[in-house]
């Protein structure tokens, strides 16, 4: 009973990571830029909704409604202002640019709000659970991030592939120059694709927050699980997203079962097997 | 309708156009013929706004539009058909010709109409466009710059790869566009299709116009001249 508890348990964790890893899969499988400031960004959005949270006085789960927003507003002119220059001069220099963002980023954070750890205040959420038998039972928070992480990926999706606005950002995903030449303006819809991805990390950044503390340096330890999720799935899918999120989370949770120290590594190292048997990942590389 | 003027394109070191200058009358259709690496993609890449000239201007319908990006080019009516096709592969083929109509000026052409020109189109709507035959690929792509309803075409090596019954079809679509009033600017290395469709043809040599004229005007030998940059004399 212990084992299928640790099963369950590692699907939802998955759902939290696939929700994080989305927002990498899409900004890689549209503009093919790989966003080392992704965890960096997530753990601004936590700041932010603890601001939110604090300031407003609303709940947890109503802050994401005033983050997101405005991190999708951020994702837009981040691309514009920053992302797409480098996109202009070669991919490499998307590495650097974004690897310099995290370091702004942690070092701004810390600046602003101390070395200090902080966490969510999910009340209820964190506390509650769906008792399912005596030896199992489901949080709140994990089970409505995990459906929000399903929830937001089919829609992601359906608009990919079917709203007008979609297709257009499937088309400059698919090749730029043709885009443009049949009318596309590149670098909004780029803009527009990176506003989805970032509003994406903020609820991944809210989520994060209320499952464990976070402090200005947690960004790239948590980049490595989106990556995982993403290269376990299948880069640019976002179903295989979702796979590779929940492949990582049971693994996790079954390698934390045998030892607790053990948890991480075992998602590493399913990670690596993926990597060396699969090296494409689980799913087929296709933006939809 | 299309005004170019002293237009040079420098890649690199490399002065890839030099002071090019030609024009284009409502419903007129205009060829560029010269060798590989003669500046005919780069002229209609330049006019298109994939590159920016060293020094020139492009006029369309009397407005400066030199300095405007690619996609406002296309709202304005002014469409590439690129060399290559470069069809959308994650796409459908109504998908394809669908994004094409997103920066569009409002007129006549639509995927019924395009299922018109091209009728066997239409019960392969929804299948992506990597199993088509280049022909049939190059007629999508053809379909997908006509949504935008352009004023002047940009043709660019329409019949590159292609079996020649396949390109005459695909010339032979050339008149019902002619109808509406669009003007053509095509690149051609077939010389002899393109001098057959034009009104009027310039042959590019290293980056500069060798000779302009009316096709019937042009002597084989004059072409061949110009083509290969011979100077006229005893052979």
């Amino acid at each position: 009973m212990q084992w299928v508890n640790a099963i369950v348990q590692g699907i939802l964790l998955g759902g939290l990571y696939a929700l994080f890893a989305c927002g990498l899969s899409l900004m890689f499988g549209v503009m093919r830029v790989v966003n080392l400031a992704h965890g960096d960004f997530a753990v601004l959005a936590a700041y932010l909704a603890l601001a939110v949270i604090t300031g407003l006085h609303v709940p947890m789960l109503w802050s994401a409604l005033i983050v997101a927003p405005l991190f999708a507003g951020l994702g837009y002119v981040v691309q514009r202002v920053i992302i797409q220059r480098s996109l202009d001069v070669s991919p490499v220099t998307t590495l650097l640019v974004t690897f310099g963002l995290s370091i702004v980023l942690q070092n701004g954070m810390l600046e602003a709000f101390s070395a200090n750890s902080h966490s969510l205040p999910s009340g209820v959420l964190a506390a509650g659970s769906f008792r399912l038998s005596p030896q199992l039972s489901v949080g709140y928070l994990s089970l409505i991030v995990f459906a929000a992480a399903v929830a937001l990926i089919a829609g992601l999706q359906l608009f990919l592939s079917r709203a007008p606005l979609g297709r257009r950002i499937r088309a400059a995903a698919d090749d730029p120059e043709a885009a443009a030449i049949v009318g596309t303006d590149v670098r909004h819809v780029f803009g527009i694709a990176a506003a989805i991805a970032f509003a994406t990390v903020a609820l991944a950044g809210i989520a994060f927050g209320g499952y464990s503390s976070f402090d200005p340096a947690a960004g790239p330890q948590r980049l490595i699980f989106a990556f995982e999720a993403v290269v376990i799935g299948g880069i640019g899918s976002l179903w295989g997203t979702l796979l590779g999120g929940i492949i990582l989370g049971v693994a996790q949770a079954l390698g934390a079962q045998v030892d607790s120290g053990f948890g991480v590594l075992a998602g590493h190292l399913v990670f690596l097997a993926v990597l060396a048997l699969r090296p494409s990942g689980l799913f087929r590389v296709r933006l939809t | 309708m299309l005004e170019v003027s002293g237009l040079t394109v420098r890649h690199g070191q490399l002065e890839a156009l030099a002071n090019v200058s030609l024009a284009l009358a409502q419903g007129e259709t205009v060829a560029m013929i010269g060798a590989n690496g003669a500046g005919k993609s780069t002229l209609l890449r330049t006019i298109a706004g994939l590159h920016r000239p060293a020094a020139g201007t492009i006029r369309l319908a009397g407005r400066d539009i030199t300095g405007l990006p690619v996609h406002a080019r296309v709202a304005l009516g002014l469409v590439l058909v690129p060399e290559g096709r470069r069809l959308f592969g994650s796409l459908t083929l109504e998908e394809n010709l669908l994004v094409g109509a997103v920066r569009g000026r409002p007129g006549r052409w639509d995927t019924a109409r395009v299922f018109e020109l091209f009728p066997w189109m239409a019960e392969r709507r929804s299948r992506p466009t990597i199993h088509l035959s280049g022909g049939e690929q190059q007629a999508v792509a053809i379909g997908r710059a006509l949504m935008a309803n352009p004023r002047v075409l940009l043709l660019d090596e329409l019949s590159l790869g292609l079996a020649p019954a396949l390109v005459q079809r695909l010339y032979d679509v050339l008149p019902q566009l002619l109808e509406a009033g669009m003007s053509l600017l095509l690149v051609e290395q077939d010389v002899s299709q393109a001098l057959r469709v034009a009104d009027r043809a310039h042959c590019l040599l290293e980056g500069r116009i060798t000779l302009s004229g009316r096709p019937r005007d042009l002597s084989p030998v004059e072409v061949e001249a110009a083509y290969f940059g011979l100077t006229a004399g005893p052979t």
